[in-house]
């Protein structure tokens, strides 16, 4: 469906704007803690910056620099950083998501621990929610023929 | 003088929204749910929910839109009904 549309000015839009954009969404994701903003949204962000990809260049050439199997990959590589923080509260001996209890693997205090691993489980859910939206939008988009791996 | 800025924003919400349903041409209605979300994300950065407003505007006003356009290129631009 996306064809190569060889427009030079949004190309060369897209190509000084994504950068920012994927900046951006990184500061929003490490920032989730402190300020409005987290793991949902920062991870929106960056979907959205490689969807403008899409939209401007081609699938093609976004598949050269994000390819399908970093795609799958990423989908279950925050899912497991989420449960695997999560497994590491209940076999130390609290509940599930209680990062205070991290205080005994990791050199510092409980307050500081709680809020690196706030950012660990912000990290995850950001990387989950951008591959997962990036999924979306390939197989809606292509409709179906990229999970047939025709495209 | 807030009440004038916050009805101003609700009318043309509202107008957005009905044009949003009554128009004929898809693309055009996708465009309009675009400005309904943003819109509301303005309304809810009024109210003081901050980070409503910024999921609203990251997902509402960004992801979704191109989910609708990528989904009419598949199907007719023109409605049927």
């Amino acid at each position: 469906m996306i064809r190569l549309y060889d427009d030079l000015i949004i190309q060369t839009v897209c190509r000084i704007m994504i950068p920012f954009i994927q900046l951006f969404a990184l500061y929003v994701i490490t920032h989730g803690h402190y300020s409005p903003g987290g793991g949902f949204q920062g991870g929106c962000i960056l979907g959205a910056s490689f969807i403008l990809m899409v939209i401007a260049y081609d699938i093609k050439w976004m598949k050269k620099r994000f390819s399908e199997y970093t795609n799958i990959f990423m989908i279950a590589f925050g899912v497991f950083i989420y449960a695997f923080v999560g497994l590491i509260c209940i076999i130390l001996g609290a509940e599930y998501l209680n990062y205070g209890i991290l205080h005994k693997v990791l050199p510092a205090d409980p307050v500081k621990v709680r809020a690196l691993a706030t950012l660990g489980i912000e990290i995850s859910v950001g990387i989950t929610v951008m591959a997962v939206m990036v999924s979306i939008f390939l197989n809606l988009a292509t409709f179906g023929k990229h999970e047939r791996g025709e495209v | 003088m807030i009440w004038i800025t916050e009805l101003l924003i609700l009318t043309i919400l509202l107008i957005c929204a009905v044009g949003a349903i009554h128009v004929k041409d898809l693309l055009s209605s996708a465009i309009l749910l675009g400005a309904y979300s943003f819109l509301m994300c303005i309304l809810w950065a009024e109210m003081g929910a901050v980070d409503v407003a910024f999921t609203e505007a990251a997902v509402g006003a960004g992801i979704s839109t191109a989910f609708f356009i990528g989904a009419i290129y598949q199907t007719t631009r023109r409605t049927k009904d």
